[in-house]
């Protein structure tokens, strides 16, 4: 029974990757940017969080319809101002460019906040649980975690496949001069998908720091996760980025209960014979692999 | 060289078109006129390609202009200039591989000039692709895919359609039903400039035709005004003899 427990907490856990890996998965398929900052978002979303519900007296979900609308702006902003220069600039100029973003909003967090670890206030939602059967326990502050992430990864596969706006989006990721050719405005296009990238990071990173704590160098450790759920789940799929955020979720918590000091080690193990086993990730079909990162 | 005809609709003068170091096009000079064909020729590297995407607004020039309806497009950027009527069905097709036939009409009509064209009346042009709106335009074969890359570009409701190539890879027969497509267009008013390798289809189906030599205009003409020995000549440079292999057909 507790191996069944193992699994279930362990997808949980997964959904919490995957919401952080979204992003990052949405961002590299459409534009090929690795935004290396991308963790460092959801920690700075995790920390206006903070500042938002203990100015305003209260717990951090009703914060988030000022707290995402304003990521989005963010996202849209450093989309125009930076990462859209950066990706005119080359292979290496993106990397240089979301390297240096992730240093600078480290050392700003660490200068305005110090490095104490902080912990964002969830209400009642955070200690309530319920039970299945007579042993296992799930808490509903997981299970919100993943629903979450299940819901705007699907709400995502929506937008991109049944929209006016995702079909500009799947074209652009497709040939981005040709969409350019065919009268698509590709900046407001990137500026968007950008704007919901570092949405969902924000997202992400409320939950990071209500389930646990946060400090100011958190984000690197988020954005290695991200990384390898996006790449285990196959690169610029969703449905692949979900997976690969529970299988990561399961394999940390399944050898955890073996050993809890092997658990993370596991992670990155799987990680490492994913990329040498299928470098095109688990869960990519043929198709996946042949347009190698096409969105779907 | 005859003298343009009035008020053409699109007036390309003294082009200049850079790769980097590499020059493409010099000083080209070119006009078009409202509801005529014109065929643009010329060997491999002459600058045809350039020159649609150029004036597809793809690629910047260094020296020059193209007007089109008397308004200097310089600086405008492509979506305008399918606003204002202009479509380039791209060299080798460029379709949205992972998109669906209907969805890649559909991108085509992002910036359209108008709703004259909608998916409707597409398919009944080309109805074949109607059969296939549900299935990824990387699954078709090839004259299906350039049938979607026109239908693209048609869904822009253009005025002036510049086609890129259409005929290469494709058999003489598919080919064939493309080129009454496009005659069916023409009936309705469109203008057309178009790159064709086949110098008897391009003067069979045209009623202009200009040449590019090396990045220059080497022949602009009516073409009745023309015979095909002079069109070899300015294909290869004047005076030049046909090289074996090299010879257009």
């Amino acid at each position: 029974m507790s191996w069944v427990n193992s699994v279930i907490q362990g997808l949980l856990l997964g959904g919490q990757y995957a919401l952080i890996a979204c992003g990052l998965s949405l961002a590299f398929g459409v534009m090929r940017i690795v935004n290396l900052a991308h963790g460092d978002l959801a920690v700075c979303g995790a920390y206006l969080g903070l500042v938002l519900s203990s100015a305003l007296g209260v717990p951090v979900w009703v914060t988030l319809p000022l707290l995402l609308p304003a990521a989005f702006a963010a996202g849209v902003a450093l989309q125009v101002a930076l990462f859209g220069r950066a990706l005119r600039g080359g292979v290496l100029a993106p990397v240089l460019v979301t390297f240096g973003l992730s240093v600078m909003i480290e050392n700003l967090l660490q200068v305005a906040a110090t490095s104490d670890p902080r912990g964002l206030a969830g209400g009642g939602l955070a200690l309530a649980s319920f039970r299945i059967g007579s042993q296992i326990t799930v808490s509903w502050l997981f299970m919100t975690a993943f629903l979450t992430a299940c819901a705007v990864l699907s709400g995502l596969q929506l937008l991109l496949s049944r929209t006016s706006w995702g079909r500009k989006v799947r074209a652009t990721a497709d040939d981005p001069d040709t969409a350019r050719l065919v009268g698509i405005r590709v900046r407001p296009v990137f500026a968007t998908v950008m704007g919901i990238a570092v949405a969902t990071a924000t997202l992400a990173g409320v939950f990071i720091g209500t389930i646990g704590t946060f400090d100011p160098y958190q984000g690197t450790n988020s954005l290695i996760f991200a990384f390898e759920a996006v790449v285990i789940g196959g690169i610029g799929s969703l449905w692949g980025t979900l997976a690969g955020g529970m299988a990561l979720g399961v394999t940390q918590v399944v050898v955890g209960q073996v050993n809890q000091a092997y658990a993370v080690l596991a992670v990155h193990l799987l990680f490492l014979a994913v990329l040498a086993v299928r470098p095109n990730g688990l869960f990519a079909g043929h198709q996946a692999a042949r347009e190698a990162g096409a969105l779907g | 060289m005859t003298a343009p005809p009035p008020d053409p609709l699109l007036e390309v003068t003294g082009l200049d078109v850079f790769y980097g170091d590499f020059q493409a096009l010099f000083g080209v000079w070119m006009s078009v006129a409202g509801g005529r064909a014109t065929a643009l020729v010329g060997a491999n590297g002459a600058g045809k390609t350039t020159l649609l995407r150029t004036i597809a607004g793809a690629q910047p020039p260094a020296a020059g202009s193209v007007r089109y309806r008397g308004r200097d497009l310089t600086g405008v950027p492509p979506h305008r200039r399918i606003s204002a009527g202009i479509a380039l069905v791209p060299e080798g097709r460029r379709l949205f591989g992972s998109l669906t036939v209907e969805e890649n009409i559909q991108v085509g009509a992002a910036a359209a000039a108008s709703a004259d064209w909608p998916l409707m009346r597409i398919y009944d042009v080309f109805p074949m692709l109607a059969r296939r709106r549900g299935q990824r335009a990387s699954t078709l074969s090839g004259g299906e895919q350039q049938a979607v890359a026109i239908a693209r570009a048609l869904a822009a409701a253009p005025t002036l359609l510049l086609l890129d190539e259409i005929s290469l890879g494709l058999a003489p027969r598919v080919v064939g039903e493309l080129y009454q497509t496009l005659t069916a267009l023409r009936a309705e008013g469109a203008t057309l400039l178009i790159v064709e390798q086949d110098l008897r289809r391009a003067m069979a189906e045209c009623d202009d035709l200009v040449c590019l030599l090396e990045g220059r205009v080497a022949l602009a003409s009516p073409v009745p005004a023309v015979r095909r020995e002079q069109v070899v000549a300015a294909y290869f440079g004047e005076g030049a003899r046909p090289r074996s292999g090299g010879a257009p057909t």
